[in-house]
C-alpha cells in the first residue's frame, strides 16, 4: 500500500504542486511559442510527454551505467535521439500539426523541463516511479499549455479548439495571439497560481531547479 | 551586400529571436536582471551563434545532405554545438583569458539555449535557401537581435525592482507583463518589408 501511495504522489506532484510550467518555470518557450491555438498546445504538450516519458525511463535504467562526468552529454544524446523519433512520427501522421509546430519540435530537446526531470528524479529512482514522474510532469505541461492556448483562442481569435464561440459578443482582441499575447497571458496566469497558493499557505515559489544547467527563471536565486 | 542588409534588418527586428519567436527566453528571463550580467550573456550568445551557424550549416551540408542523413539533424547539431561550446571555452580560457572571464559563466548555459539550436534549424530551412556566407551572417544578425532585446528589457527590470507592485505579481508575472509590452513594440516592425 504504501508503495502506491507513493507512486500516486509522484504522478499527480507535477499535475499541480511543481506544475512545470506555472509553478517551476521551466520549459517557457514552447509555452509562449505554441499556444497560439488550443489545439497547438495540446499536440506539442504530448510530443513533449512522450520525450519525457522515453528519456525518464531509459535514464532511469542506465543511470547506475553512466560515469558521473559524462552523463549531461549522454542524457542530451539520448533526449535527441527520442525527440527524433517523436518528429519522424509526427511528419508521418499529423503532417498539419507538424507544419504548425515547425521548428519547436526539434527544439523539445533543449526544453529544459526534460533535462531538468532526468537530473533531479530519473538519475536518482528506478524506472516505474521515472515513468510516473515524466507522466505527471508531462500532464502538467500538457494542461498548461491547453490553458494558455485556450485563454489566448477564446480572447484573440474567438474561437476553442476550432469551433466559433464569441461571433457576436464581442470583437476578438487580436493582439493576444500574437507574441505580445503570449507573454501577457502567461504573465497574468502565474500571477493568478501565486495568488491561489498564496492563499492556501505562505509559501515560497519555484525553488531553483537543482541541476538544471541553464539560466532558466527558476534558477534565477542561483545565479 | 543587399542581401546581407536584409537578413540584417530581418532577424533583428521583423522576426527577433526573443519578442517575435520566443527563442532563448530563459536566458532573457533569467539574466536579464542587471544591465552588467545581460551585457555578458548576450556577448557569449552572439560569439557562440555566429559560430555555431557556421558550423552546423557545414556539417549539414557536407556530411547530413550527401548521405541523405537529414533526418538526424536534431541529434547531430546539439552536439556539434555542444562540443563547440566546450571548445569555444577551453580555446578562449587558453588564449584569451580577459574574454574568458568576461563571458566565463555564461558559455556552459548556451548549449541548453533554444535560440543557438533554433538559429542553426532555421539555417538549414531549404526555404530560406541560404549559402554559407548568408547562414553565418543570419547567426550573427539574430544575435544581434538577442543582444538588443536582453539589454532593452534589462534597462526596464532594474527600474521595475523599485516599483511598488502587488504581492502576487512580483517576480516573474511583472516580468512577462513588462515584456510583453517590448514585445507590442516589436510588433510594428512586422509590417516592415524590405526588397
Amino acid at each position: 500500500m504504501a508503495g502506491k501511495s507513493k507512486a500516486l504522489t509522484v504522478l499527480t506532484n507535477g499535475l499541480l504542486k511543481e506544475n512545470p510550467t506555472l509553478r517551476l518555470l521551466l520549459g517557457m518557450c514552447p509555452s509562449l511559442a505554441v499556444t497560439t491555438l488550443a489545439k497547438n498546445g495540446i499536440g506539442m504538450g504530448i510530443a513533449t510527454t512522450a520525450v519525457l516519458i522515453c528519456s525518464n525511463v531509459v535514464i532511469s535504467l542506465i543511470r547506475k551505467i553512466v560515469p558521473d562526468k559524462v552523463r549531461i552529454p549522454i542524457y542530451v544524446t539520448l533526449i535527441a535521439g527520442f525527440v527524433t523519433i517523436v518528429e519522424m512520427l509526427m511528419k508521418a501522421y499529423f503532417p498539419d500539426l507538424n507544419k504548425q509546430l515547425g521548428i519547436y519540435i526539434p527544439l523539445i530537446v533543449v526544453n529544459c523541463i526534460i533535462l531538468a526531470r532526468a537530473e533531479m528524479f530519473a538519475n536518482k529512482n528506478g524506472p516505474l516511479l521515472s515513468a510516473l514522474d515524466g507522466l505527471g510532469m508531462g500532464l502538467g505541461f500538457t494542461g498548461a499549455l491547453f490553458v494558455i492556448g485556450s485563454v489566448r483562442e477564446i480572447l484573440g481569435a474567438g474561437t476553442w479548439m476550432g469551433i466559433t464561440l464569441t461571433a457576436d459578443l464581442f470583437d476578438p482582441t487580436t493582439i493576444l495571439i500574437l507574441p505580445p499575447g503570449g507573454f501577457l497571458v502567461m504573465g497574468c496566469l502565474i500571477a493568478l497560481v501565486n495568488k491561489l497558493s498564496n492563499r492556501k499557505k505562505k509559501t515560497k515559489i519555484a525553488e531553483g531547479a537543482e541541476g538544471c544547467a541553464m539560466g532558466c527563471p527558476g534558477c534565477e536565486k542561483a545565479s | 551586400m543587399k542581401e546581407l542588409f536584409v537578413i540584417l534588418i530581418g532577424a533583428m527586428f521583423i522576426e527577433n529571436f526573443v519578442l517575435s519567436k520566443f527563442l532563448g527566453i530563459c536566458p532573457f528571463l533569467g539574466v536579464s536582471q542587471k544591465t552588467s550580467t545581460a551585457l555578458g550573456m548576450s556577448g557569449a550568445v552572439v560569439f557562440v551563434m555566429t559560430l555555431s551557424s557556421a558550423a552546423t550549416y557545414l556539417v549539414n551540408d557536407l556530411l547530413l545532405k550527401p548521405n541523405d542523413l537529414e533526418y538526424l539533424q536534431t541529434i547531430a547539431f546539439i552536439l556539434v554545438i555542444a562540443a563547440l561550446v566546450q571548445f569555444v571555452e577551453i580555446v578562449l580560457k587558453k588564449l584569451v583569458p580577459p574574454l574568458y572571464k568576461a563571458l566565463g559563466i555564461y558559455l556552459p548555459l548556451i548549449t541548453t539555449n533554444c535560440a543557438v539550436l533554433g538559429s542553426a534549424l532555421i539555417n538549414v530551412d531549404p526555404e530560406r535557401n541560404y549559402s554559407l556566407l548568408e547562414a553565418i551572417f543570419f547567426g550573427f544578425s539574430a544575435g544581434l537581435g538577442f543582444t538588443m532585446a536582453l539589454i532593452l528589457f534589462s534597462g526596464i527590470r532594474e527600474r521595475l525592482e523599485t516599483c511598488d507592485i502587488p504581492e502576487s505579481f512580483k517576480g516573474m508575472p511583472i516580468a512577462l507583463i513588462a515584456a510583453s509590452l517590448v514585445s507590442v513594440a516589436f510588433v510594428g516592425f512586422a509590417g516592415l518589408v524590405i526588397q
